[in-house]
């Protein structure tokens, strides 16, 4: 399982749309990894979801790695998946680590909504844009972003009042 | 948590009505924010987290073999779906080589916990819709796919049974039989329930043409399984990503195209008897051979040669004490649970830890298709809309 970098449908493309934006390649296993800059990451979503022969219509996944205390620190990735081509794609953005944020991807596709709001809970990632960015699975006033490698695994102990 | 709607300046009259999360129909502890004008639902919201567990960074404490425990847990209908997509991935990540009898049992019991699973929806979402009766012929079915479960893994649910490189055990001798039991009795039970559901009428009328979902909406919002082949959409990972050799397997893919919440059931209940047809053909066509891969540093040598050659005996302490290394790298590998993609993204740095282990559960995204199917419905089809979609809380909090 190889990919063919240089005749990748949709990395062929993308560089022809956008010769900036994608800033870095991968392959592993069979999947295709694009680094995107992440002041071009709305346009080449758009590009990917409507371009009639990649049609990535379908946001499979959103999450983040975080890379600490290594910088770069954070990666936002995304699944892409095209129900018309049964393929797959991988697009990840390099976020620094003081004040990660990115632009939310909502308006491309809106199943990036619950997957945002779950990236800004647990690592702190910001969504630009995004209309309803609030904890999803801790609570209002938790502190902390518990997928953060700073953040122990037994979680920060505190004393009882 | 505790998320509300705010009040639309000039709609005072409108209610926000709190819905769960200790609410029977929720499936769990699913809370719903509902904006109601008389008894018509305008807006929603959903919160969850109240079964957050913090799953994705337990897996990063734990080595790659101790994590297949915690999978069972999340979607704890369908353990054995978890811990496929857990392995493969692994298995992905060290191109692991999988002998065909354990990829052919790995089918079987996937199937069979599929229509496991899909016996608890079709029960609790009866039940939801006021068919009291479909509860208890469902769980008796279900129980007796259990007991096979229990047959093979020691567990009724919480198995762990599939491992990276293969099977945990050796299935015990005259598995196959108690499978051929179910399978030749099977479809007749779904003969049953049909006849108790599809064409009653107190049944059409609390769903067709309610929660209706177009499939341009439904992959908008990140629809995927059942819920979206209800709409119309023929896309099963199956048939069209094949893993685990399901592409030596012959089975359709049912599919409606209307959208609603009847369209889902008959999705359901279709998806049931074609998943016996794959039961009775992995069933009939299992190879003999091996169960676990060949990599002695990976996949745990069987107790008899560990007594006999010291190569098993230091490799079992070094796979127990340390785990093994995969390279570094990064996979995502998708199969279709009962519920749609589950998907597992795996980043290794080399160590015996995942780096990080991400999981894409399908009620999550599922729960985002829930608002436009309850918009301008009343308020008790927003009950058959919730059983419609399949949730799990225990996969959608993690």
């Amino acid at each position: 399982m190889s990919v063919d970098l240089e005749n990748h449908a949709a990395l062929k493309k993308l560089r022809a749309f956008d010769p900036d934006a994608v800033e870095d390649v991968q392959a592993f296993r069979g999947e295709l990894t694009l680094f995107i800059r992440s002041t071009k990451l709305r346009r080449a979503a758009e590009f990917l979801r409507d371009d009639p022969e990649l049609s990535f219509d379908f946001l499979a996944d959103l999450t983040a790695v975080d890379h600490y205390p290594n910088e770069p620190r954070f990666e936002a990735v995304y699944h892409l998946l095209s129900i018309k081509t049964a393929q797959r794609l991988r697009l990840k953005v390099r976020l620094p680590g003081d004040d990660p944020r990115v632009e939310s991807m909502l308006p491309v596709w809106p199943a990036a909504n619950a997957y945002e709001r779950e990236v800004f809970d647990l690592f702190g990632i910001q969504f630009e844009n995004h209309p309803f960015l609030r904890r999803i699975l801790l609570p209002e006033d938790w502190e902390g972003h518990p997928l953060r490698k700073d953040y122990p695994v037994q979680g920060n102990i505190t004393r009882w009042p | 948590m505790a998320v509300t709607l705010e009040k639309i300046p000039g709609q005072e009259e409108r209610v926000i009505l709190s819905m769960g999360p200790q609410h029977p129909s929720t499936h769990g502890v699913l809370r719903l924010v509902l904006e109601l004008d008389g008894e018509t639902v305008i807006r929603s919201l959903f919160d969850i987290g109240y079964l957050h567990t913090g799953f994705e960074k337990s897996f990063e404490d734990k080595t790659y073999s101790q994590g297949i425990t915690l999978t069972d847990r999340m979607d704890y209908l369908a353990p054995l779906s978890n811990n496929l997509a857990y392995c493969l991935a692994i298995e992905k990540l060290l191109e692991l080589e999988i002998p065909p009898k354990a990829q052919w049992a790995r089918v079987l019991l996937t199937e069979l916990t599929r229509v496991g699973s899909h016996l608890v929806w079709l029960g609790t979402h009866a039940i939801d819709i006021g068919a009291m009766s479909m509860f208890l012929y469902c769980f008796r079915e279900r129980e007796e796919i259990l007991r096979i479960f229990e047959m093979v893994s020691g567990q009724r649910m919480m198995t762990s049974y599939f491992r990276v490189g293969g099977l945990a055990l050796e299935p015990p001798l005259g598995w196959l039989d108690r499978v051929k039991k179910i399978v030749d009795r099977f479809p007749e039970r779904v003969d049953e329930y049909e006849a108790l559901l599809t064409k009653n009428p107190i049944w059409l009328r609390r769903t067709q043409g309610v929660g209706t979902i177009s499939a341009e909406d439904a992959i908008a919002v990140g629809l995927s399984g059942p819920s979206l082949r209800g709409s119309g959409v023929d896309w099963d990972l199956r048939k069209k990503q094949p893993y685990s050799s399901y592409d030596k397997f012959n089975f359709n893919v049912p599919t409606r195209p209307e959208g609603d919440v009847y369209a889902r059931y008959l999705v359901r209940v279709a998806e049931i008897r074609e998943s016996l047809k794959i039961v009775r053909q992995a069933m009939e066509g299992m190879p003999e051979g091996p169960i676990k891969a060949n990599a002695p540093h990976i996949v745990l040598p069987d107790r008899e040669s560990m007594k006999t050659s010291i190569e098993a005996l230091i490799y079992h302490f070094k796979i127990v004490t340390e785990g093994f290394h995969p390279p570094v790298g990064e996979v995502y590998q998708a199969i279709e649970s009962p519920r749609g993609e589950l998907g597992i993204y795996m980043v290794s740095d080399g160590s015996p830890k995942p780096f990080r282990c991400h999981v894409r559960a399908p009620s999550f995204a599922n729960l985002q298709g829930l608002a436009k199917m309850m918009e301008g419905r009343l308020i008790a089809d927003a009950v058959a809309c919730i059983g419609s979609i399949d949730v799990v809380l225990g996969e959608i909090d993690r």
